[in-house]
């Protein structure tokens, strides 16, 4: 009988998940005690390539099974089932200081999986021995994108399928970036709830507001969202990354008509205040530019800016003044921002009040500042506009690898467990059939 | 004002491939509710198909479909999948239909609704408390496809990502004749490079049945056999009824073609072909007075190829088949006799001493369209009879709840069968 050559025989689950989701890759067909190179291959939207990579060694069946196996060595090691995503990092070659995000997030990510002979780690040519294609989605099926500009307000909602009501969801971003980052927002709306991305840095949101975007800005994002047909007015949360996360946490502690049922802030501070424009807030940031640091490799370092975080309560957020339960989220390796520090002295100051019941705190070791929804690629580092200065800068994140992505897969089930106990669980008053 | 919130529908894969389990869970129901879950599709042929079940919330107001017991509906019973296999067109649709992908790049779109409630089937006025909407897919990302027209073969031939070399199969549809993609897809996102083959045309006049004999399957098993990602030692044929048929002949001729498997789907060996496909045609139509007409109008066409089990000289020499053979039938399949033939065929290779080669599986209550789960059973679907060129509706036969086991239950063993026919028997021989 003569020899045939049959490929490696690779499944790969799901074919089009959610970013959230586990991956479970499995090869068979391979020879006994084989050793071999699995890669993922992604082509970001702006045209760079990202890669990572793990050697295995196949069991007496010829078979790898990635969530079961040890990977000993690559862009990461150890039993990662997910390690092939996470890992993710500009191939060799490649422009400086990338970071990858989703702007379509109506189309998905494709990762393409390759199985190589050996332990490699370059030179991946083909063809390869195996290869499978899949998709990774930031929105469900089912899941609306609506444009808003009315209202005063400038922003994306997304709002899952059916006739609702749907608790809501006020997602506050961070600087950086261009137009309305959209994707934690379609993920969130794909997880049940109806998300606002709202858009509080832009030009365009400035400019409905002869330049100034204040507290009434918010007001009516928040309003815009009790008021709307397919939301529960008395179910909205609001979520906020960075820059995001500091002025969410100053709104809800103020005096206003910002009362939601719960908050989630991940990697801000309490430092600023919302008392007069956004963009005064954000110079606050700024008022100690001695502060600013750099590391070895020239990237800036803003982690020191709020330090020392002031003993006068005047000076920070009256956290005292919290009413609803709030998850906080943050890094201790953050070099962006003092979102450990911060962390601490929030709950010293809550204790102090009396209200620290109110608060879940959640500090990572050795993550830094962009925890990002699983399993997106950590990144240290990255090119940034500074809008104020109109400069581009590197700026450093911080965070080791694997401790980062732990960090993002563990906050996110939590955030997703702390959303839906307030905004979904609990407990159902008069209903209205 | 304080409203109550939604209940929580997920239904998971969100974006799955059409043979994997779906899992529905609703939540933030009252406690002990009444409620019926829906399903609905708008097909391509834009006809509605829907299918429901009732079911009540337990003390924490929760329906988990893979768990909890359907107390009527569409289907009954704790059937984790029964939203999808047991859909039907709405009341009101056109009569006769049958639920075919004919474009395989797009997904199925299901909508799958909680009303308040236990509903009798009728929709109009129900509104939904909650909904969410699932794609099912014929088609894994990185499947390719190539149009063939050469040499005469008219398929197109699905490929799996990669460089292979993968196994082949051969996929022959039956008498409704038309390119048939959908199960080529499948099978191709199952790592098989898949050649769906046109050799009935109902449109296409360079596809006529009477310059159509052995030599067309044999010429298109050459071409995926020397396809540059198939390897030439790893091809197998799958077939379904009339293809069944197709598979056994050319089989059987051992000195043209070795494959290395055959999957035979509600077939019978006693349809030889001895010139061209339009002669075998010729041929039924002689016996075409033996089909049955039902109180319905429906045909039953079962009874012409009957008797001819009796008639060696009608039928295939399966003693001659040299390899593994996967025989699957349904005992309510009404078009062909397909259990008869399946018992004969052991006979016949009993008595040639080949029987080792042959598993059979014989489904109790099942019909004739044994497609990949879920498929929605079809008791009976318009067709343009072979014979007369007319539309008449068929009567395929099986009940629901059977046919869709047997649906699961054979394409489970099907996929375990290819796999080690066309992969796994070559473990130890690859050249790596």
């Amino acid at each position: 009988m003569e020899t045939t050559t049959i490929c490696p025989k690779m499944t790969v689950k799901p074919t089009r998940g959610l970013v959230d989701e586990d991956i479970a890759i499995v090869i068979s067909g391979l020879s006994p005690k084989q050793a071999i190179t699995i890669r993922s291959l992604l082509n970001s939207e702006d045209k760079d390539f990202w890669h990572a990579y793990g050697h295995y060694v196949s069991d007496d069946n010829g078979v790898v099974n990635v969530v079961e196996d040890e990977c000993f060595g690559g862009t990461y090691n150890g039993r990662e089932p997910t390690g092939l995503i996470w890992s993710l990092k500009p191939v060799p070659g490649s422009r400086p200081a990338l970071r990858l995000r989703k702007v379509d997030v109506l189309t998905p990510f494709i990762l393409n999986i390759s199985v190589y002979k050996g332990h490699i780690s370059k030179c991946f040519e083909e063809p390869p021995l195996a290869r499978a294609i899949i998709e990774r989605w930031y929105i469900a099926p089912g899941v609306s994108r609506v444009d808003v500009k009315e209202k005063g307000i400038r922003g994306t909602l997304f709002i899952p399928p059916g006739p609702g009501p749907f608790p809501g969801i006020l997602d506050m971003w961070g600087g950086g970036g261009s137009g309305i980052t959209e994707y934690r927002s379609s993920l969130l709306a794909s997880h049940g709830y109806a998300v606002l991305a709202l858009d509080f840095l832009s030009s365009q949101a400035k400019s409905m507001h002869s330049g100034n975007i204040t507290e009434k800005y918010f007001e009516a994002a928040f309003e815009f969202l009790q008021s709307h047909p397919r939301i529960c007015s008395d179910r909205i949360s609001i979520c906020g990354f960075s820059f995001g996360a500091s002025v969410a946490v100053a709104l809800v502690a103020n005096e206003n008509s910002i009362n939601p049922r719960c908050l989630v802030c991940v990697s801000g501070c309490h430092i600023i205040q919302v008392k007069n424009t956004i963009d005064d807030a954000l110079e606050g940031f700024f008022r100690h530019p001695g502060k600013l640091k750099y590391d070895e490799s020239n990237h800036v370092i803003w982690h020191g800016l709020c330090l020392p975080i002031p003993t006068d309560e005047s000076e920070k957020v009256k956290v005292r003044n919290l009413k609803c339960p709030f998850l906080l989220v943050a890094g201790s390796d953050d070099q962006n921002m003092a979102a450990a520090e911060s962390a601490e002295d929030i709950e010293n100051m809550m204790k102090a009040a009396g209200n620290e019941h109110l608060l879940t705190k959640l500090v990572y070791p050795m993550a830094g500042h962009l925890i990002d929804p699983p399993y997106s690629p950590h990144i240290r580092s990255s090119n940034f506009f500074d809008s104020i200065k109109k400069q581009r800068v590197v700026l450093l994140y911080g965070g080791s690898t694997k401790e980062h992505c732990f960090a993002q897969e563990d906050s996110w089930k939590k955030i997703l467990d702390f959303l839906h106990h307030h905004l979904y669980d609990a407990e159902i008053i008069s209903p209205k059939l | 004002m304080k409203t109550r919130i939604s209940p929580k529908i997920i239904a998971q894969p969100a974006r799955g491939l059409v043979d994997e389990q779906i899992y529905i869970r609703v939540s933030n129901l009252i406690p002990n509710e009444k409620i019926t879950l829906r399903c609905l599709l708008l097909s391509e042929d834009n006809d509605f198909w829907h299918a429901y079940g009732l079911y009540i919330s337990d003390d924490k107001g929760v329906v988990n479909v893979a768990e909890d017991v359907c107390l009527g509906g569409s289907y009954t019973g704790t059937e984790p999948n029964g939203l999808i296999w047991s859909l039907k067109p709405v009341p009101g649709s056109r009569p006769a239909l049958r639920l075919r992908k004919h474009n395989v790049f797009t997904p199925f779109l299901l909508n799958v609704s909680v009303h308040k409630g236990h509903i009798n089937g009728d929709f109009k006025d129900a509104s939904s408390l909650a909904l969410t909407v699932i794609e099912r897919w014929y088609i894994a990302p990185g499947v390719s496809t190539v149009e063939i027209r050469e040499n005469c073969i008219h398929g197109t031939l699905f490929l799996p990502p990669g460089p292979g070399p993968f196994p082949g199969i051969l996929d022959l549809w039956g008498g409704g004749g038309g390119l048939v993609e959908y199960r080529a897809a499948l099978l191709a996102s199952h790592g098989y490079a898949s050649l769906a083959l046109e050799y009935i045309s109902t449109q296409n006049t360079s596809i006529n049945v009477n310059n159509i004999g052995t030599e067309y399957f044999e010429a298109a098993f050459h071409f995926l056999k020397s396809h540059p990602r198939v390897s030439s030692e790893q091809v197998g044929i799958f077939g379904l009824s009339f293809g069944t048929s197709v598979a056994l002949n050319i089989a059987a001729n051992r000195n043209r073609i070795s494959p290395r498997c055959l999957v035979c789907i509600s077939g019978s060996h006693a349809i030889k072909i001895n010139g061209t496909i339009g002669d075998v045609f010729a041929d039924l139509k002689k016996d075409a007075g033996k089909a049955i007409v039902d109180e319905n109008n429906h045909f039953i066409w079962k009874e012409i190829i009957l008797p001819r089990l009796a008639d060696p000289s009608k039928k295939v020499k399966v003693g001659n088949i040299k390899c593994p053979v996967l025989l699957i039938a349904g005992d309510d399949d009404q078009n062909w006799p397909a259990v008869d033939s399946a018992r004969d065929m052991g006979h016949m290779m009993k008595a040639a001493g080949n029987e080792h080669l042959l598993t059979t599986l014989i489904y109790p209550k099942a019909g004739h369209l044994i497609e990949p789960p879920y498929s929605p059973h079809t008791r009976f679907s318009n067709f343009i009879s072979v014979f007369t060129q007319q539309k008449v509706v068929i009567l395929w036969g099986g009940q629901p709840k059977e046919h869709s086991f047997a649906q699961e239950d054979s394409w489970e063993k099907i996929l375990h069968f290819l796999y080690h026919h066309l992969y796994s028997s070559n473990i130890g021989l690859s050249k790596l």
